[in-house]
Parts: C-alpha cells; structure tokens; sequence
C-alpha cells in the first residue's frame, strides 16, 4: 500500500496539563480497514481529527505524503486536506444542496470559487459524481435533496462525497452510529469496498466491537487517551476488551 | 386513627405562589406603572375644550375630504406613487448590497475577530438609531430634495435591519457541513457560498421581502421632509388644503401598501 501515515508522539490537551490523548505512536499503510475502537470520551474522535486538523494537536507530528500534517497553515494545509477524505457521524451534508451538488463539494478543493458558484464543475468530475451515484446504490438521486433522504441513504452521499476528492487516506468518525444495525453493516461493507478498489487507508472510529472485529484488518484499541491494543481482530481477547472497556458484565 | 388526626392537626403546610419580597416588588412595580401615567399626563398638557371639540372637527375634515378628488390620479398623483415605490425598491437593493459584507463581518462565527464583529455591530447599531426621516433629513442637506435623496435615506435606514438579521442568521448556521466542506480542503469562498449560504438563504431573502414591505411604506411619508415620492405631493395638498386631494393620496398609499403586502406574502410562501 503506497500511502502511510505515520503519528509520533501526538499530544492533545483541551485544558492544559489534561491530556486526551497522550503520547500516541501509531503507523498505517500496511493494513487498508484500521478500526479503531474505545469507550467513549477516550480521544477517538480528538485522534482522527487531528490529523486533518479539525482539532488542532497539542504536539507531535503527523506525517503524510511528505509533510508534517500537525506543522501545516493556510494554503498547504488546504492542499493537504484535499487528499483525505472524511465521513461523520452525522452525515455533514448541506441539506438544502442536491445529492449532486453534495457529492461535487468533495471537488471544491480543485475548482475555484468563482466557477464552483456557477456550478462550472469539469465533466469528468460529474461523469465521476454520477458513476459514484451507482457504486453507492444512488443511482437517480442525483437530483434529490439531501435533507429528503434516509440517514443510509445520506452516508452513502457522505462517503461518495469523501471518494470524490480521491483521497489518499479515508478518515470515518463514527460512521455508523446514527444507522440501525442492518444499514450498519451495509455502511460498512461499502466503506471497505471502497477502500479496498482504490488501496487507500481507512481509518474507522467505532463502538460497535463486532462490527469492528467483522471487517477491520486491524483494530486499535484506545483508553484513556493511550493505545492499549494495536493488531489483527483475532488477538482480541475478552481480557483485552476487558482492559479497553472496564468492568465485564457486558461481555456476557 | 390517632395519627392521621395529628397530621391533620400539626402540619398544614402552606402554599404561596410569591414570597413576601417578591409580593412587594410587584407592588412597586404595579405603583411606578400608575405613577408614570398620571406623570405623562400631566405633561403632554390636554386642553380639554379641543378634546371636547374634536368629533366635531373630525366630521368637518372627512366632509371636506369628500368626494375623493380622483380625476388628479392620472395627472398628480401617479408619477409620484411609482417613484415612491422606485425609491422603495432602488433603496432596498441598495441595502442588501451593503448589508451583505457588513453583516458577514458581524457573524463571529465566520470571522472570529472580535474588533471585527464589534465594529460592524456598530455600524449596523448607528444605521438603525437614525430614523429615515433624520437619514432622508440629512441626504437632502447633501443631494438635495428628491428621490436620490429618499433612496438613500432607506437604504442606510435598512442595512442596519437587514444586516443584524442576516448576521444573526449566519450565526445560527449549523458548523456541521462547513467542517465537512473545510476537511475537503474547500478554500474560505467555497465554504461561504456552498456552505454558509445554502443553509442562509431562505432567512436572506425572508428578511429582503420584509423589509421591502417597510420601505414601501416609510418611503411614503419621506416627501414630508423633501425626500421625493407621493408624500410631496401629499404635503403640498395639505399645505393647499386640498383635502379631496389628500383623502386620494392617502387611499392611493393604502393600496398600495395592501398589494405590497399580498405580493410579498405569496412570494414568501412560494419560497420557502
């Protein structure tokens, strides 16, 4: 897998000297699903966005595609976000835009302001937006607005809007959490087909163990700002999630 | 038994919907209120015979009003209505062109400099403390009297109105889809125009049409201080006391005002 991401030592602290995540050394690119689970409030979410910088790091470095991701301002930070693509919890579409106009947001990054207003999008980038429409199962939504779809239906514009910007990483923070279970799985198993025809890696932030266990390659587990668990599913003991999770009366 | 009768007979326990403190506070407020009015009163000093007089003068001035003088529409009356409704419109354009930035600025949200919000606060505070009559007052002393005039004076009356509210509604957008568009790597203008104002736009053009149903009818009484439109004409028929002529001025504004209304109802509605 040609693309890596390498953290070293990343520090975050929202209130100085309470550290939400401490000292994180982690490396991706060997391993295209990453699922990374933990209990809630343990840095999850602080972990994935900090490396597009949704949240700024305390310190540390973050290296990807030859620049230090943490060091970044302004235009190159811009440039470099335009390589990660990124799926949310809550969709983040813009529910007034149509799902094609959604999906060409993922291209706002290569198009300027002036002929993005004007809808001027390049025709490869809509012949690219409706073929996406088809690999997601959207195919004649194109003209539909987001807020009249399904929350399924509204992660598959999320995650083709992240493919979109033919991103080199793919960063999912909570993808599933807002679906029911059956809509879950298939989110799921779209995320990691995506992932896998075009060899990128994914970062996929997760409560669900078994859902994590299912498709991940590789799974992190996280407490208390640190990582305690970094391998393949099959070495994930109920000791171990013990240890993620506390307590073990869920496990029964 | 027994203990049913001394519950009954130890702890009747009280409810009061206001504490003592509370019960005399309303009562000095209740005692101010009454004070206030009896105050205003004596100062706008009512003479009561023109009190008792004024049936009577009203039913002169409506005789006097009557026939409605409607043959001076066409000659009178129309060309200064349509500049009335020019100078309604040109100013609310106006307005919106300069509301616009301004109340970009004053959302903290999109540019989270406070000196920046601040300032923009101020000129949207300084535009809304001025009356439009002071504004039409003022740019009469500078272009003189007429319509320009009067344009102006609503347009710097409205961005005041129009820029506080589109602030406010940029302030309400939700971070959400503008974090998404950010992480795409979407320069500041992408995310102002498919973020910002997809999720504005129907606030932006409620206020719009809002605030054009005001103008119409401020820009009718602007003529008073010179300001163009039919409320010159409406002053030079009072000055004449032409009053068939007044009453037709007067009936030509309501009309107006009624279509505004309508117009701008049913637009609404279709919008949004």
């Amino acid at each position: 897998m040609p693309n890596s991401l390498v953290i070293r030592g990343l520090t975050k602290e929202y209130v100085p000297g309470k550290p939400v995540l401490s000292d994180i050394d982690l490396a991706f690119g060997e391993t295209c699903i990453n699922a990374i689970i933990g209990p809630s409030g343990t840095g999850k979410s602080t972990l994935i966005r900090c490396i597009n910088r949704l949240v700024e790091p305390t310190s540390g470095e973050i290296l990807f595609d030859g620049a230090d991701l943490a060091r970044l301002v302004g235009t190159p930070l811009r440039q470099a976000r335009r390589h990660i693509g990124m799926v949310f919890q809550e969709y983040n579409l813009v529910e007034r835009l149509t799902v094609m106009e959604n999906l060409l947001c993922g291209r706002l990054g290569y198009v300027s302001a002036w002929k993005a207003w004007r809808r001027k999008f390049p025709t490869e980038d809509i012949e690219r937006a409706f073929q996406l429409l088809d690999v997601v199962g959207l195919a004649g939504f194109a003209q539909r607005r987001a807020d009249a779809l399904s929350g399924g239906q509204r992660q598959r514009v999320g995650i083709a809007r992240a493919v979109m910007q033919e991103p080199k990483l793919l960063l999912a923070d909570e993808p599933t959490s807002s679906l029911d279970p059956k809509t879950s799985v298939e989110i799921m198993q779209l995320l990691a087909d995506v992932a896998r025809s075009r060899d990128i890696p994914v970062l996929i932030n997760m409560h669900d163990v078994d859902l994590a266990t299912r498709f991940a390659d590789r799974i992190v587990g996280m407490s208390g700002g640190r990582v305690v668990f970094d391998g393949a599913p099959a070495g994930l003991s109920d000791a171990m999630l013990k240890q993620i999770y506390g307590g073990e009366d869920w496990l029964q | 038994m027994v203990s049913i009768t001394a519950a009954e007979t130890t702890s009747r326990r009280v409810w009061r919907r206001f504490t003592g403190a509370q019960r005399t506070a309303r009562f000095m407020v209740y005692l101010i209120i009454v004070a206030a009015i009896v105050a205003a009163a004596q100062t706008i000093e009512i003479i009561p015979e023109f009190l008792a007089d004024a049936p009577e003068q009203i039913g002169d001035l409506l005789a006097r009003m009557w026939p409605i003088d409607w043959r001076a529409y066409p000659t009178d009356v129309h060309s200064a209505l349509s500049e009335t409704i020019h100078i309604a419109s040109l100013g609310t354009l106006l307005a919106l062109m300069l509301a616009l930035p301004v109340g970009l600025l004053a959302a903290h949200n999109l540019v989270p400099f406070t000196p920046l919000n601040l300032l923009a606060r101020l000129i949207l505070v300084s535009s809304r403390s001025v009356n439009s009559l002071v504004w039409a007052l003022l740019f009469v002393g500078i272009f003189g009297p007429g319509a320009l005039a009067g344009t102006l004076a609503i347009a710097f009356r409205s961005i005041g109105f129009v820029g506080k509210l589109f602030g406010e509604a940029l302030e309400e957008a939700q971070p959400g889809p503008i974090e998404a568009l950010a992480a795409t790597g979407a320069p500041w203008r992408s995310v102002l125009t498919f973020g910002y104002w997809p999720q504005v736009k129907p606030a932006f053009w409620s206020i719009a049409l809002f605030r054009f149903d005001i103008n119409v009818r401020e820009s009718a009484v602007l003529g008073l201080v010179g300001a163009g439109g039919i409320g010159m004409a409406l002053d030079a028929a009072l000055n004449l006391f032409q009053w068939e002529r007044v009453a037709l001025i007067l009936v030509a504004i309501l009309v107006v005002v009624i279509i505004t209304e309508i117009v701008v109802t049913q637009i609404r509605k279709r919008m949004l």
